[in-house]
């Protein structure tokens, strides 16, 4: 059983995934973040490849993007830290990226370099499924799973093709728009998640607004097997940047309080 | 990728709807000014030994080819029931053609531009609010055309219900590239009805300028299949071998920008690079994928001026003729005056004067250092 397949196995609660920036601020402050995820109860942890124009992201994200690249990371810059992270963790590990970034490097050598670092899942956030039958086949062969996102506006007919062509899990885009934290989740995103539920038993996670653990309660509740926050934790490495000490503990904090919404 | 979808069928629809054709060409004649005169310049010609004619598209409403697009995107947008139009700008003529439609067709009007651009092109950020459009000034990266486009596009996701995206280029996503090339192909048709009557035969040669590339798509399309030469002129800037220039054709490589693949300005890691150009409206990392296709098949040939042969040509054309050209369009320009010595005095070389150079005034006024 592959690593992010144990997580939504039979009988597990609802994973908790968590997304940070892989190279903000700097190499080694993330990975020190990714070991307080880990160590704080992240299930699977999502590494964005910083790209200098993230179009499906908001401010925070983007800042955070920003704030990698001027540091210097560079796709090896990220495989190193995926290789650090499995130095001592299991946890599965998916890349969100935009295609510019993979085709770049050349799409069978990007995955490649991804599998042979330990990387378990990649999403391309400005892939559509019509254009990923190469994607997909290169990722079949390297062991990595393509992961893609649904929107509310997607519809049924690309739900069914998607899921076709998906492993892993899926990425529901809660909201309408890019990553940021909401005030609320919208009953929209339940209609979501039970309108692609009727077409596939891949497992299913929220994200895009998820900030509290009343929210991922109410996705828990609905029957969602996974909440994604990436906005909220950017936000606690943002105003942190002086003092990590204190990132690392808020961090650690965060995420145990998120996960009492999981339960 | 489902608002794509929406809007390659309603854009499908309206192609074989003659109504819609009518009410455009309507449109085009009454209200934008169309069609354009071919102009002839007899004393460039006589300086530079061609017969150098100039498609005038700085005389349509607005002050450049921008309105040729706007009106068909506009119309389109109002049949597919959109309350709401959003458009990138970068020089701010294409802001300026979104706002004219949005206050013609009483449709509200959000432009985003990047924060350096509002600064180097002020009046038309003023032109914009003049007409009721409101001017949403880019922060992020590196604050220019390319950052604007990356906030509509966010704009348009959060908000695609109402909203219809008005790109003002041959780039983004599919069917983008095709639906502006459609549009603005009206300057070739005219070009060609008009050489032909004044001159009983074809052009030589064809010269436009290329940033995103619309205008000198809507001027070579009708002649693609035509024995004439055509010239696509980049933003060569300080020079290619500095790195500060927009020239995507001439130096970039394959890659993946706003939903499009054609050539792109980035780095050994695929990160887009900041570009450079005197006029803010060639400003752009990428360049409409139909262009890379031209230049893949040899079709259309691609060079750069640099800045100071821009600023020569900005100068040459208003003295001479009396005819102030875009910064743009003077790249146009500059190409003839440069390989004047390739042309013979009976070859007819048609230069798309794509914009007026009213908005670029007080800027070069304030590079040579006269108010």
């Amino acid at each position: 059983m592959g690593r992010i397949e144990e997580v939504f196995a039979e009988g597990k609660r609802p994973a908790f995934i968590g997304f940070v920036v892989a190279g903000d601020p700097d190499k080694n402050t993330s990975l020190r973040i990714a070991r307080a995820l880990i160590t704080g109860g992240t299930d699977i942890l999502e590494l964005g490849v910083p790209f200098s124009d993230p179009v499906a992201d908001g401010p925070t994200i983007q800042k955070a993007d920003e704030r990698a690249l001027a540091a210097g990371t560079t796709p090896d810059t990220v495989f190193d830290i995926v290789r650090e992270i499995r130095k001592e963790s299991e946890i599965p590990i998916v890349f969100l990226t935009y295609y510019n970034i993979v085709h770049h490097r050349g799409i069978e050598r990007f995955y490649h370099d991804a599998h042979d670092a330990g990387v378990d899942g990649i999403l391309i956030a400005d892939m559509p499924v019509e254009e990923a039958d190469e994607i997909c086949a290169v990722a079949s062969r390297s062991g990595i799973d393509p992961i893609f996102l649904v929107a509310r506006t997607t519809s049924d007919d690309r739900i069914v093709k998607i899921a076709k062509k998906a492993r892993g899990y899926l990425y529901l885009v809660a909201a309408f728009g890019v990553t940021g934290v909401r005030e609320e989740i919208s009953a929209g995103a339940i209609d979501l998640l039970h309108r692609v539920r009727r077409h596939t038993v891949l497992p299913l996670a929220i994200g895009f607004g998820i900030s509290t653990p009343a929210h991922a309660q109410i996705c828990a509740r609905a029957g969602a097997d996974g909440v994604i926050v990436g906005s909220a934790i950017v936000e606690i490495i943002e105003r942190n940047l002086q003092d990590t000490d204190v990132m690392d503990r808020e961090l650690k904090n965060f995420i145990s309080v998120m996960k009492t919404g999981l339960i | 990728m489902s608002a794509l979808i929406e809007l390659e069928d309603a854009y499908g629809k309206v192609s074989r709807d003659p109504q819609f054709k009518d009410d455009l060409t309507a449109f085009l004649a009454e209200y934008a000014g169309r069609e354009t005169p071919l102009t002839f310049c007899p004393n460039a010609s006589q300086e530079l030994g061609c017969k150098m004619y100039l498609k005038r598209e700085d005389l349509v409403h607005g002050g450049s080819h921008k309105l040729n697009n706007t009106l068909g995107q506009a119309l389109l947008a109002q049949r597919m029931g959109k309350k709401r139009l959003i458009a990138e700008t970068g020089a701010g003529q294409h802001g300026v053609a979104t706002a004219i439609v949005g206050a013609a067709l009483g449709i509200p009007v959000e432009v985003y531009m990047g924060e350096v651009d509002t600064r180097r092109q002020a009046l038309n950020v003023f032109r914009m609010e003049l007409m009721g459009a409101k001017v949403i000034p880019v922060t992020s990266g590196t604050r220019t055309l390319k950052d604007a486009i990356n906030e509509a596009l966010r704009d348009w996701v959060a908000n695609v219900r109402d909203t219809y995206y008005l790109i003002g280029s041959v780039v983004g996503p599919h069917p983008y590239p095709l639906m502006v090339r459609d549009f603005q192909s009206v300057i070739g048709r005219e070009v060609r009805e008009q050489v032909m009557k004044k001159e009983g035969r074809l052009p030589d040669t064809i010269v436009a300028c290329v940033g995103g590339g619309s205008n000198a798509i809507g001027i070579f399309y009708p002649f693609l299949s035509d024995k004439v030469e055509l010239i696509g002129v980049e933003a060569g800037g300080e020079g290619i071998e500095t790195g500060r220039h927009s020239a995507t054709l001439c130096a970039g490589d394959e890659g993946i920008l706003h939903g499009t693949l054609s050539y792109l300005l980035q780095d050994e890691n695929g990160q887009v690079l900041p570009t450079h150009s005197v006029s803010a409206g060639l400003d752009y990392p990428g360049v409409g994928p139909e262009h890379a296709m031209l230049r893949d098949n040899h079709r259309v040939t691609y060079t750069t001026v640099n800045d100071p042969q821009v600023l020569d040509a900005f100068r040459f054309l208003s003295k001479t003729e009396g005819i102030i050209p875009a910064l743009e369009s003077a790249h146009a320009v500059a190409y003839v005056m440069e390989n004047a010595d390739r042309f013979d005095r009976d070859d007819i070389v048609i230069i798309n004067l794509s914009g007026r150079g009213d908005k670029d005034v007080a800027e070069v006024a304030g590079m040579t250092g006269r108010a």
